[in-house]
């Protein structure tokens, strides 16, 4: 058993008629790692993050998740999982306490576990008093971290965050970071997508994704130092000019 | 299972959260079939009329008694003049006017022979018609009254009578009508707009990406509202029994399995427009303009299909509601059992297994 990465990508491809949205990009995250995958937008990142949610089906490539094939084995895979979206993932109409019930129970997880983790992760949240409001009244921050720890409330080996912050103000940007390095912490793999430079640098790797290919991966003091730049601003500026000037 | 148990309970949430929609989708089914119950009526009662008399002797003045003594006349004036005819119609004050002749008794009695008018408000003509087809069968009746002292050389007795719905009371028909219409809106358009719903969110996505199966997310998402619609249906039968006395003459059992049968089919139906739509807005659009308004006017619900124009007597075969109404109406009015209708039974079946197929092959590629 390889089970020293998490997520194993080798030229995964993916094709919408003639456009190619993500061309053969391979690489691999270890357990407990913080992998950012960055990209100006419509670059193939999410599209890249779907085929190994298991939401698209790649063209070509393989890839493997959790150890399970994204082909063959995509229920295992699912169950082993968190997923976190760019849109906002909880019911609004449904209070914190159901949310939590119900995300728990859709992976069967078991009642007496539900309700135990569920009391812990409102102690931490200092929810307690607002876990039977419904959430629309709750403020964007707070929804925010309640999505994420819903996201992972089932121990998933991988979490996958699509742009998590957006829209966010800083305070509750670092506080939100603090739960993602905690987590992390814990064993679980976490693979994030953000616009945020400042946010590249919390994440142990990092991969930049242009025009569907992944330009550069490494560390970001790898990354700065091979581009010379002082800071990853530079760095992604740097590897998007090109296009914008192609595109001139 | 129990993941199956959470997701119905997170759409009983959803439902019951939002009372107004509840309120719309428990209080329609009542308010609507008091209103097509009470209100709106085929039936003629108390249509104002006025008479111009110009004979006012004997013969006339027992006619006009036995008019007004019926429940479907009530006079709102007696005219002196032809000149007033056109404007008590113009005034909207009465529905038809009966007119005598002068000397109209003396004629009959002497020359067995005398004219009478009868003028109606065609601007209304179902009312009109009935309303002349009434004053006519009340002035033949007593034509054959003052008949009876004489022998006729031939006579053709006529016995007649209404089959199933004796008092030919509106509310028979409307009552099956309007379950058809009530499962109709219930199940296609909240179920495609609950779909389209959480597409809209982006919560479909992260329901997708979970282990749930896709063809189980949305079984889950149509049990509630197959529940709601079976309690709806249920509401107006006993609305329909106890306030209307709309029988049910057929099986109780086979009437249920039926109205799950067609729950089911128009489930499907919703499901089918919520994979071809990715909004509310045009899920709404298209189940109100795709189903409702085909249901309520091609379904024989209002008007019967066999006096529409060829084109939309076969546009009507594919409304399944149509079909429906046959069945209930066959069940709860003259009380058959599957022998007659396991036709349009196999056609709502066949109607179901369709829109399925649809949805199953439309769903496909958004969650390849």
């Amino acid at each position: 058993m390889s089970n020293e990465f998490s997520i194993e990508v080798h030229e995964l491809t993916k094709k919408f008629g003639d456009f190619t949205a993500v061309n053969e990009i391979s690489f691999n995250t270890k357990k407990g790692e913080i992998f950012g995958f960055l990209g100006a937008n419509g670059a193939g990142k999410s599209t890249a993050m779907k085929m190994l949610c298991g939401l698209l089906s790649p063209t070509g490539g393989m890839a493997k998740v959790a150890g399970f094939d994204i082909y063959k084995e995509r229920e295992k895979v699912k169950s082993r999982i968190g997923y976190m979206s760019q849109k906002f993932s909880l019911y609004q109409d449904l209070t914190a306490r159901e949310n939590i019930r119900f995300y728990a129970g859709i992976y069967g997880m078991p009642d007496k576990e539900i309700k135990l983790k569920t009391s812990e992760l409102l102690d931490r949240l200092h929810l307690h008093d607002f876990a039977d409001v419904q959430i629309h009244s709750l403020p964007l921050g707070w929804k925010q971290k309640l999505a994420f720890s819903v996201a992972v409330f089932h121990n998933p080996e991988i979490v996958f965050l699509d742009e998590p912050t957006g829209g966010v103000d800083p305070v509750t940007r670092r506080e939100f970071w603090e739960m993602i390095t905690q987590t992390a912490q814990a064993g679980t793999t976490i693979f994030v997508t953000t616009h945020y430079m400042d946010e590249a640098e919390y994440c142990d790797r990092i991969s930049i994704m242009v025009d569907g290919r992944i330009e550069a991966l490494g560390s970001p003091e790898e990354l700065k130092r091979n581009f010379g730049a002082r800071s990853m601003d530079e760095v992604f500026i740097q590897l998007a000019r090109p296009t914008a000037d192609k595109i001139g | 299972m129990k993941r199956f148990q959470a997701f119905v309970k997170k759409e009983f949430h959803h439902i019951t959260r939002d009372w107004r929609t509840l309120i719309i989708l428990i209080g329609m089914p009542i308010i609507q079939i008091m209103l097509f119950g009470f209100a709106i009526t085929n039936e003629i009662k108390d249509a104002k009329i006025a008479i111009l008399d110009h004979a006012q002797d004997e013969h006339s003045t027992v006619l006009i008694n036995k008019i007004l003594s019926t429940d479907y006349f009530q006079l709102e004036k007696y005219l002196a003049d032809d000149s007033e005819i056109e404007s008590i119609f113009k005034k909207g004050k009465v529905k038809e006017v009966i007119i005598f002749e002068s000397g109209f008794g003396e004629k009959l009695e002497k020359e067995k022979k005398a004219n009478m008018q009868i003028i109606a408000d065609a601007s209304d003509p179902n009312t009109a018609t009935m309303l002349l087809n009434y004053t006519q069968a009340i002035i033949v009746n007593y034509q054959a009254n003052i008949n009876l002292s004489k022998k006729l050389p031939f006579s053709i007795n006529i016995q007649s009578e209404m089959f199933y719905n004796n008092e030919l009371k509106g509310v028979y028909l409307f009552v099956p009508g309007l379950i058809a219409i009530i499962l109709m809106l219930v199940s296609a358009m909240m179920t495609s707009i609950s779909i389209t719903k959480e597409k809209e969110l982006g919560t479909m996505e992260i329901l997708l990406a979970t282990p749930m199966k896709p063809v189980i997310i949305i079984v889950a998402k149509v049990v509630p509202y197959l529940m709601l619609s079976f309690i709806n249906s249920v509401i107006i039968l006993l609305l329909g029994y106890f306030v209307f006395g709309v029988p049910v003459h057929g099986s109780l059992v086979l009437l249920l399995l039926e109205m799950i049968l067609f729950i089911l089919t128009v489930l499907s139906l919703g499901i089918f427009i919520s994979t071809a739509t990715s909004s509310q807005q045009v899920a709404l659009m298209a189940s109100l303009m795709g189903l409702m308004l085909p249901t309520i006017l091609l379904s024989g619900f209002l008007f019967p299909v066999e006096n529409m124009p060829l084109p939309l007597q076969i546009i009507s075969n594919i409304v399944p509601a149509k079909w429906f109404i046959i069945i209930i109406k066959g069940i709860m009015l003259k009380g058959v059992g599957l022998s007659v209708i396991w036709k349009e039974t196999l056609i709502l079946m066949g109607f179901m297994a369709f829109f399925i197929l649809l949805s199953i092959k439309k769903f496909k590629p958004r969650l390849a």
